[in-house]
């Protein structure tokens, strides 16, 4: 410890603690905020375009840019073949032969993967181009489902590897098969946790260079860190760690984890530069970013209790799979170790079995999403310890308090290694009972359950763990492998502070936010310990890793700022306070332990000698011949730290896998719409012991920023796949996230327990209501309705279901809809018919006729004949906001002249693929007239399936109408006259017919 | 008239009390016009489809997505986005009270977010919560959870409307 470290601040100044308004604001609020795409681009810039695969599993049998090359404005196509030339597939965290290029180079394993990169003058021409690609594609089996894929026969992933579980790992802590042995009671339960993502307003952003002269690669990019990855990315383009230039914006419009998921496209995008011989700018869409960017795992758990009677868990017994998408993306499996030290959660369970496997499906692969691996772990371990409680007849809370760490143990040595740091998880316990009013909550249940409404209340408390340990991933190598590997711990945190020749301040810290208001809290702590006022200092917090000072634990994410990167700006002030002391005392002749720091000025404490801040600053540059000979003038300090605690996994497998760990005591009242299945939420109480807290109001923020998360996540939020692996939930039309109207204020509660192991006391908060938020209305629900078995989101449809919602019968006169959906969404079926004009002879030999086929299929282009009656079609079809120009193949069969034949097409195209087909039975009627009756059978994949079913159902059926419709034209007809069918259901419902 | 796909036409329109003028092509979104032609890059995109609402602009004072509007559809029209608002160099009451509410964390959403409420608020005076959560259910925040934009509005409301009974009272004690 330095002499000046205590007392630690003079004159308290009261900035740390203090509810600061933010510096980051006013530009933010007058539309001035830097973000990626609001930069100025090098002149000659060029865009960039991805085509994306629409098949969930398919090998790539050839791929020809020719047309594309013929584009205009089009200056070139990186495909995976430039790929394989200048780079390598990206290091994966486990011992496994996969390899993940940043542009697939034989198969595609998911639906939007990266298959070309267009490369054009501008955005719109790149787009426009990226239909002159056209790549063969075999599609493959698709292993989907998470349980399904780790079956016997289900098609693998990665041949190489062998088998869809890459990686399996079972862990013992303590005597967990006595315990199951002895048990009173044995609980268990299993639970489904979906996929998410926090989606942060701003997609990913990547403005790439490359300089041939030094084969360098200097890429500025809204990434949120881990730096780890800047090795991962330097050894995907085979270049040393300074041949990368990575570097932040100033700002970027939120990443809540997901932002680290953009790697990949630094990598692409270079290479892409590379190939075109200019800057390349690459702003991702939406549609792109919720289909292929990135997300939480979804898990399924087994999760089982050792239980006494009285509900005290002895021992917990943990299976866990966990859904990392197609490829194991660094940092995963992540996921899983992230929470593995403080598995047990907030409960003193001594004796553990896990046993973690890391499944390969084809959907997107994961990544950081907030919460990280807590939102998983805390849904089962909550909501089995809400099924004790109703298993044993006991009060769910009750058994949670009899589980709680008991005062007094900290720090605590959890089960799994976690060294829990401080808290008073009971005292906490306690004080969320009194200030959140449970006494009332609990007489509103009774009160509503006496009116006949369903009303149930959840509870759940959490261990947030914050500050990452380095090294926890390689818990998912045996210690064997680790001992090969050699160990990898800490968390090193930066900071900079220089101080100008006019004394004015200057910081830097490699924490790149995303809008947590860290260059506030910078200034908050520096203005706190040199006593200068907080507008003088001005905070920096892009990021360079051409001349900064950064580390592989530099970024944003696993909630680190507060604790460590707040702490190494502490550091790092009082370095520059220790040598400004050192000066000003030679200067009065008094001992330096004397010289104080406050108001601006420099000052002796119980003396006269007083000078300002700038001034006794100043003196390093204008006058360092003055100084005392310690001194090597100029005035910048940089802090490097990192806590001791955080070592390596050690042979038995024990992990601090964080260095933080707050409590969470969350509990809610829920009331369920008998009717619409709508869960509300009647109260909502959060209660946080983060430690010290540096700013209130932003700890606020990430509370309430945090909770609005956890509810989508609780009742809307999901990524969801198609049987055949087409994403289904591709704009935020489908995919929904929370409004103003879904979010009510909760109620937020605060203690605090400062952390012995922060400089400043201080814990994450970032992230914890993302981790309690879902289980606890989840469990709410399940008090709710009674039941065991909830599956998020809880959407009006699903809670209808869990409450065993009979449908009412279909009012009179309404017929069965035509339609009928698969449950995969993608596949569409129907059947109707129209009458035609001319004899079933006349229709027949004109659909077999070129020109007439050309004619009657909407957005036809050009057909070309390829052989007996099928033809090569260029069409572009329109669904909703999707317009794509497919190449598609059309052919008739099953020929049965003039009665029956089959009119059949396959197309792909840069939005996806489709393919149909349609029977086709003529049955001559009266008036010359033929009735042409047809099924047909659709189905789609890529961007164009992700619009959602509903509206694919109305657009295939519209354009299979219009076929007809022109084709009764053609024949000289009008437009064919309705069915019977149809014009009964138009006299019923008003409308129906021709949609 | 009968534009050419591929012929960039003059679009000659006010933005923020300026008479602007520049070069699109028909199918070009006004959100890109306006960051990239105009250098008007306060105003966001968020999803291209008209549901996060962080491009929203007044056209003609009415609260628009920029995504959802062609750059030649603003010709002869007024347009005003976020960098409109500031006034005498200084925030106005509306921008105050964001930053008095901690209504904003990454500021992405919210240039469009202040664009609604102005527009809003100069039509609905005295409004309700639920009103300003309606109001507010056109855009995604996916950093406040809302809470300090409600209130900031709700602030903002009263403020007003203080002010004005203020101006009422002034005005007949003058009579």
């Amino acid at each position: 410890m330095n002499a000046f470290e205590s007392p630690t601040l003079d004159k308290r100044s009261g900035h740390i603690g203090k509810r600061q308004t933010r510096v980051e604001d006013d530009a933010l609020l007058r539309g001035q905020g830097r973000y990626g795409d609001d930069l100025a681009t090098p002149p000659g810039t060029l865009h960039a375009a991805v085509l994306r695969s629409p098949h969930a599993h398919a090998r790539l049998t050839s791929l020809d840019v020719s047309r594309a090359l013929a584009m205009p404005g089009v200056h070139g196509v990186l495909t995976g073949d430039d790929v394989k030339r200048w780079a390598q597939p990206f290091p994966v965290g486990v011992r496994q032969p996969m390899d993940h290029w940043c542009v697939a180079v034989d198969k595609v394993r998911y639906v939007g993967e990266p298959v070309a990169v267009v490369i054009a003058e501008n955005r719109y021409l790149a787009e426009d181009a990226l239909e002159g690609v056209c790549v063969g594609y075999e599609p493959l089996p698709v292993a989907v489902d998470t349980e399904a894929a780790i079956a016997d026969g289900a098609v693998i992933l990665h041949e190489a590897v062998g088998a869809n579980v890459v990686n399996d790992r079972r862990f013992c802590y303590g005597d967990p098969q006595t315990a199951f042995d002895t048990a009173e009671r044995r609980v268990s339960l299993k639970v489904r946790f979906p996929r998410s993502s926090c989606t942060p307003i701003e997609c990913y952003f990547v403005l790439a260079q490359y300089d041939v002269a030094s084969g360098g690669y200097d890429v500025t990019s809204n990434f949120q860190g881990p730096f780890a990855l800047h090795s991962v990315m330097t050894r995907a383009l085979k270049v040393p760690g300074n041949l990368l230039r990575l570097r932040t914006p100033p700002d970027s419009g939120g990443s809540f984890g997901i932002k680290q998921g953009v790697f990949p496209y630094v990598v692409m995008m270079g290479l892409a530069a590379r190939k075109v011989g200019a800057p390349v700018k690459w702003v991702e869409d939406r549609l792109e970013h919720l289909q292929a960017s990135s997300s939480s795992t979804n898990r399924v758990t087994e999760v089982e209790a050792a239980v006494t009677h009285d509900g005290r868990v002895t021992a917990l017994r943990l299976d866990q799979l966990d859904d990392c998408g197609a490829y194991l993306r660094a940092p995963e499996p992540a996921t899983f170790y992230r929470m593995h030290g403080n598995l047990t959660g907030a409960y003193a369970i001594r004796h553990l079995e896990v046993r973690n496997r890391v499944v390969m499906t084809n959907k997107t692969p994961t990544g950081l999403n907030r919460g990280f691996g807590g939102p998983q772990v805390y849904f089962a371990l909550e909501r089995l310890m809400q099924r004790i409680a109703t298993e044993l007849d006991l009060d769910p809370l009750e058994v949670i308090r009899r589980n709680l760490i008991p005062s007094g143990s900290f720090p605590y040595r959890a089960a799994a290694g976690a060294l829990l740091d401080s808290g008073d998880y009971p005292k906490a316990v306690a004080l969320g009972i009194e200030e959140g009013g449970l006494a009332e909550l609990l007489e509103r249940r009774k009160a509503a359950r006496r009116a006949g409404r369903l009303y149930g209340i959840g509870y759940t408390v959490a261990v947030e763990p914050s500050i990452s340990n380095m090294g926890y991933i390689t818990t998912a190598m045996t210690p064997e492998e680790r001992r090969k590997a050699g160990p990898k711990n800490g968390a090193v945190s930066t900071a900079t502070i220089s101080v100008g020749p006019l004394g004015d301040i200057s910081a830097h810290v490699s924490s790149t936010p995303q809008g947590q208001g860290h260059r506030t809290v910078v200034a908050q702590v520096i203005a706190e310990v040199l006593g200068v006022p907080l507008e003088s200092i001005s905070v920096n917090v892009e990021l360079d890793t051409g001349k900064d000072a950064w580390s592989i634990a530099s970024g944003n994410y696993s909630s680190r700022f507060s604790g460590a990167v707040a702490g190494a700006v502490y550091n790092a002030a009082l370095k520059i306070k220790q040598r400004l002391a050192v000066i000003a005392a030679e200067q009065w002749g008094v001992d330096a332990e004397r010289v104080r720091f406050g108001e601006g000025r420099v000052f002796v404490d119980g003396g006269d000698a007083s000078a300002s801040f700038h001034r006794i600053a100043g003196a390093t540059h204008w006058s360092p011949g003055t100084l005392p000979e310690s001194e090597s003038g100029g005035l910048r300090e940089t802090a490097f730290w990192t806590p001791p605690e955080l070592v390596a996994p050690d042979d038995n497998d024990l992990i601090n896998s964080s260095l933080c760990y707050g409590f969470i005591f969350d509990y809610c009242g829920v009331e369920i719409d008998r009717i619409t299945g709508a869960v509300r939420i009647d109260r909502y109480v959060t209660l946080h012991d983060a430690g010290r807290m540096l700013n209130p109001d932003l700890v606020d923020g990430q509370v309430r920023g945090g909770f609005a998360q956890g509810l989508g996540v609780a009742l809307m939020e999901e990524f969801a796949y198609g049987d055949d692996g087409s994403f289904i939930s591709g704009t935020f039309a489908d995919y929904l996230v929370p409004t103003a109207v879904e979010v009510p204020e909760p109620l937020i509660l605060h203690m605090e327990t400062p952390s012995p192991f922060t400089p400043l006391g201080a814990k994450g908060v970032g992230e914890g209501n993302n981790m309690s938020t879902p289980v606890c209305v989840a469990n709410g629900v399940a008090d709710a309705l009674g039941i065991k078995d909830i599956e998020l989101p809880l959407t009006p449809s699903k809670v209808r279901t869990l409450m065993g919602f009979d449908e009412p019968p279909r009012p009179e006169g309404v017929g069965e809809e035509v339609a009928k959906q698969t449950p995969g969404g993608s596949l569409l079926t129907a059947s109707d018919s129209v009458e035609i004009p001319g004899t079933p002879r006349q229709v027949f030999d004109n659909l077999l006729d070129p020109d007439t086929l050309a004619a009657i299929i909407p957005g036809c282009h050009a057909l070309e004949l390829t052989g007996e009656n099928a033809y090569r079609a260029d069409v572009t079809v329109g669904v909703g906001m999707i317009r794509a120009r497919f190449d598609a193949r059309v052919a008739l069969r099953d020929l049965d002249p003039p009665h029956a034949l089959r009119l059949s097409g396959a197309g792909t195209s840069s939005m996806g693929s489709a393919e149909g087909s349609a029977k086709i039975r003529l049955t001559e009627i009266e008036g010359g007239k033929t009735r042409l009756d047809y099924d047909y059978e659709a189905s789609v994949g890529g961007k164009v399936a992700s619009v959602g079913g509903r509206m694919l159902q109305s657009a295939s059926k519209m354009i299979i109408a219009q076929i007809f419709t022109r084709l009764s034209r053609h024949l000289g007809g009008a437009a064919p006259k309705a069915s019977l069918w149809q014009r009964i259901k138009r006299l019923v419902t008003g409308k129906g017919g021709q949609s | 008239m009968h534009v050419k796909s591929d012929q960039r036409t003059r679009v000659i329109f006010t933005l923020n009390g300026r008479e602007r003028s520049g070069h699109a092509e028909p199918r070009m979104q006004l959100s890109d016009f306006l960051r990239h032609e105009m250098g008007a890059t306060g105003t966001h995109i968020g999803c291209e489809h008209g549901v996060c609402g962080a491009c929203t602009v007044l056209v003609d004072g009415r609260a628009s997505r920029a995504c959802l509007m062609l750059a030649v559809q603003v010709h002869g029209r007024r347009l005003e986005t976020v960098e409109s608002l500031a006034e005498d160099g200084g925030l106005n009451d509306l921008q105050q009270a964001f930053h008095n509410h901690h209504a904003l964390q990454c500021g992405f959403c919210t240039a469009g977010i202040l664009m609604s409420c102005s527009e809003f608020l100069a039509r609905v005076p005295a409004p309700t919560e639920t009103q300003v959560r309606d109001m507010l259910s056109g855009h995604l925040c996916r950093c406040t959870g809302y809470t300090g934009i409600v209130n900031a509005v709700l602030e903002v409301a009263a403020t007003r409307r203080q002010f004005q009974e203020g101006d009422t009272e002034q005005e007949n004690n003058n009579v």
